[in-house]
C-alpha cells in the first residue's frame, strides 16, 4: 500500500485535472513486453529475474511489465499505438506486420540467434483423463461426435500453429494435396463448438468450463494444464507428426528510440538466451534452446517428428494463402454451422 | 392466487439472476480464506488497479456531473431548436455497445487514427494511457447523471427561475439558490448510479486500455486477467471488492431515496 503522501498527491492531481494529461514521467525505467497468451507464467518469472541481471550489467532500477492476449490482437494493439519496447509474439508474421508499418527494421529476425526464437514448442492434444474417445492421431479428430476446442486463427497465433500442424499432417498422408488438406481442415472446424480469441481462453473453455473432448494446444499450455491444474483430469497425446512452433521476439525500434530504452530492451531479449532464463523456459514448459536446459528438462519433452514453417513455404506465403481475407480459412469456416 | 404466483415468479427470477451471482462471488472469494484475499489485494498491481479505478471514476463523475447539469438545465429551462435531438444524443451511449464506443476512440486517437500520429509526435498518449480509459468511461456513463434530472426538472417548471430572474438574480445565483436545492437528491442519486457504472465498465475500457498491469489495468480488467492466469482465488477476491464498492454505492442511493421518499432513477 502506498503511503499517505501518494494519496494526497493523487487527490491534488485529481482536483487540478492534471490527470487528464498522460503521466509519462516515471521514477524509474519501465519496459513493456507485449506478448501472446500462454506466456503469462513464463514472463512473470522472467520479468522478476531480469531487473537484478540488468543492475548487474550496470543498469538503472527497472520494472518490466508484460501484457498478454491473442498474438494477432496484441500486434494490432502495438500498431494502434501501444508503446511496446519489445514484442514476444506467437509467430513471425505478426511481427512482420509491425515491420511493414516501419515500427521496426525488416531484418529483425536476423538480429538474435535461432531466427530470434529463444524457445520453441509444438502442438499436441490435451484430452480428458484416460482418453475416453481414443484420440491418438489427427485422423481420429474428425470422427463423428468428437468436439474439438481450438481458438480463432484470425486472432490467435496458437490457433494458426494448430491449423498448420493439422494441414501439414494431411498433406503428408497418402494422396495428400492442398485439396485433401483443405477438406480435412473443413471437417475438423465443423466440430469446433467455440472459437475463443486467444489460446488461454480456449484452455479455460476446455479446462474450467469442461467443454469439448480434445483441446488442440501449445505443448507448454497442455503441460501447464496437466501438471498444475489437474494431473488426474487430463492426458497429453502426442500425434504422429506435428509442427515446430517458433515464437519469435524483437525490439520495437520506433518505441525504444522514442523512449530511450533501447539498451535495456536489447539486454532483456539477450537475457532470454542466457542459462538462467533458459532454465525458466524449461520450467515453464517451453522447449529451451540452451543445451544444459535441454538436458535438464529432456524427460518433459518427448521427441516426435516435427516439420517447420519453411516446409509449408514460410510465413509470408502461408499468411496470404490461409489466413488473409478470402484465404483457405475463410473458405473452411463459416460461423454458425 | 394468480397475482401471488406472479409475484413469486418475479421474486424467484430476481434471486436467481441478481442475488445468486453476488452470493457466488462472495463465497468463492471467502472460500480461499481471508489470508488469500489480503494477499491478492495487497499485490502492487492490484493496488494500482484499485487506485486507477477510483481515479477514473472520480474524474468521470466530475465531468459527467458538470456536463449533465448543464445539459439538463439547457434542455428543461430553455427553448432552442433541435432540443429533441440533443435529448436523443444524450441517450446514445445507452444504446451503443461499449466496445463500439471504445473503437471510436481508437479510430480517433490510435496510432493509425485521425489525430494519433500528430499526438504521438508531440509526446501525448491518449489511448493505452489514462486519458483513453477516462474518455471511454465518460462516454459510457454520460447519460447517468442527465437522465434522472430531465423529468425532475421538467416537472418543476420554470416559474421559480423566472421569478428569480425578475427579482434580479443572475445565472449563477439562480442555479445555486433556486435550481440546485430542488434537484439535489435526484442529482446525488444520478451521481451514485454513474459511479457504480464507471467502476464496473469493462468493454469500452478493454479496447483502449492495453491491459498494462500497474499502469492502465482497471479492476474489471484485472479480474479477467487473473482469471486467465489461473488465479481464480485472486480474481474472486478482486471481484468481491468491486461488487462491495458497487453495493455500497447502491446502498447510499437507496438511503437517499428513502430519505426523499420516492423512487428515482433513469428510465
Amino acid at each position: 500500500m502506498t503511503a499517505a503522501p501518494a494519496l494526497t498527491r493523487r487527490g491534488l492531481a485529481l482536483a487540478l485535472g492534471i490527470s487528464l494529461v498522460s503521466r509519462t514521467a516515471h521514477a524509474q525505467t519501465t519496459l513493456l513486453n507485449v506478448s501472446y497468451d500462454p506466456t503469462r507464467e513464463l514472463y512473470r518469472d522472467v520479468d522478476k529475474a531480469f531487473p537484478a541481471v540488468w543492475a548487474g550489467q550496470g543498469g538503472d532500477a527497472l520494472t518490466v511489465r508484460s501484457t498478454h492476449g491473442g498474438s494477432g490482437a496484441q500486434a494490432r494493439a502495438v500498431l494502434d499505438g501501444l508503446q511496446a519496447d519489445v514484442v514476444t509474439l506467437a509467430l513471425a508474421s505478426d511481427i512482420d506486420a509491425l515491420a511493414e508499418r516501419k515500427l521496426l527494421a525488416r531484418d529483425w529476425q536476423s538480429r538474435l540467434p535461432h531466427n530470434a526464437t529463444p524457445y520453441t514448442s509444438t502442438i499436441v492434444f490435451l484430452v480428458r483423463k484416460g482418453n475416453p474417445k481414443r484420440l491418438l492421431d489427427w485422423a481420429d479428430l474428425i470422427r463423428p461426435g468428437v468436439a474439438i476446442i481450438t481458438p480463432n486463427p484470425k486472432t490467435s497465433g496458437g490457433a494458426r500453429w494448430n491449423y498448420l500442424a493439422a494441414w501439414g499432417w494431411a498433406l503428408r498422408q497418402p494422396g495428400g494435396s492442398d485439396a485433401t488438406a483443405e477438406a480435412f481442415l473443413g471437417k475438423l472446424f465443423k466440430q469446433v463448438p467455440v472459437l475463443d480469441s486467444g489460446a488461454r481462453g480456449a484452455t479455460n473453455t476446455f479446462v474450467q468450463r469442461g467443454l469439448g473432448d480434445v483441446l488442440l494446444a501449445w505443448e507448454n499450455e497442455a503441460l501447464l494444464a496437466a501438471d498444475e491444474l489437474g494431473p488426474d483430469k487430463f492426458d497429453i497425446v502426442y500425434p504422429s507428426l506435428s509442427i515446430l512452433a517458433e515464437p519469435p521476439v524483437a525490439v520495437v525500434d520506433s518505441v525504444v528510440d522514442a523512449r530511450g530504452t533501447r539498451r535495456a530492451a536489447e539486454a532483456y531479449l539477450r537475457f532470454l538466451y542466457a542459462p538462467q532464463a533458459q532454465d525458466i523456459v524449461g520450467r515453464r514448459h517451453f522447449r529451451p534452446r540452451d543445451a544444459a536446459a535441454q538436458a535438464k528438462y529432456a524427460a518433459k519433452f518427448p521427441t516426435l517428428p516435427l516439420f517447420d514453417i519453411a516446409a509449408l513455404g514460410g510465413w509470408t506465403k502461408v499468411q496470404a494463402a490461409h489466413f488473409a481475407d478470402g484465404g483457405a480459412f475463410d473458405r473452411i469456416y463459416t460461423p454458425g454451422k | 392466487m394468480q397475482r401471488r404466483l406472479l409475484i413469486l415468479a418475479a421474486a424467484l427470477i430476481a434471486v436467481l439472476m441478481l442475488v445468486l451471482p453476488l452470493v457466488v462471488v462472495f463465497t468463492e472469494a471467502l472460500s480461499a480464506g481471508p489470508g488469500r484475499i489480503v494477499e491478492a489485494l495487497s499485490d502492487p498491481d492490484a493496488q494500482a488497479a484499485i487506485w486507477l479505478t477510483i481515479e477514473v471514476a472520480a474524474i468521470s463523475l466530475t465531468v459527467n456531473t458538470i456536463f449533465g447539469l448543464a445539459a439538463a438545465w439547457c434542455i428543461t429551462k430553455h427553448d432552442f431548436p433541435l432540443r429533441g435531438l440533443l435529448v436523443t444524443l444524450i441517450e446514445l451511449p445507452l444504446s451503443v455497445s461499449p466496445v463500439v464506443s471504445g473503437l471510436v476512440w481508437m479510430l480517433v486517437f490510435g496510432a493509425q487514427g485521425w489525430l494519433g500520429p500528430w499526438l504521438r509526435g508531440h509526446g501525448i498518449g491518449i489511448v493505452f494511457a489514462l486519458p483513453g480509459v477516462v474518455l471511454a468511461t465518460i462516454f459510457v456513463t454520460f447519460p447517468f447523471v442527465v437522465r434522472p434530472l430531465l423529468p425532475l426538472m421538467q416537472s418543476q417548471g420554470r416559474e421559480q427561475e423566472e421569478a428569480a430572474a425578475l427579482l434580479g438574480a443572475g445565472l449563477w445565483r439562480t442555479l445555486w439558490h433556486v435550481t440546485l436545492p430542488e434537484i439535489r437528491w435526484g442529482l446525488l442519486s444520478g451521481i451514485l448510479l454513474c459511479n457504480a457504472r464507471a467502476m464496473g465498465e469493462f468493454g469500452a475500457v478493454a479496447v483502449v486500455s492495453g491491459h498494462i498491469p500497474g499502469a492502465t489495468e482497471t479492476m474489471p480488467l484485472r479480474i479477467e486477467a487473473l482469471y486467465n492466469d489461473f488465479q481464480g482465488a485472486a480474481a474472486f477476491a478482486m471481484a468481491a471488492l468491486l461488487a462491495a464498492l458497487a453495493l455500497l454505492t447502491l446502498a447510499a442511493k437507496a438511503f437517499l431515496e428513502a430519505r426523499t421518499g420516492r423512487l428515482a432513477g433513469p428510465g
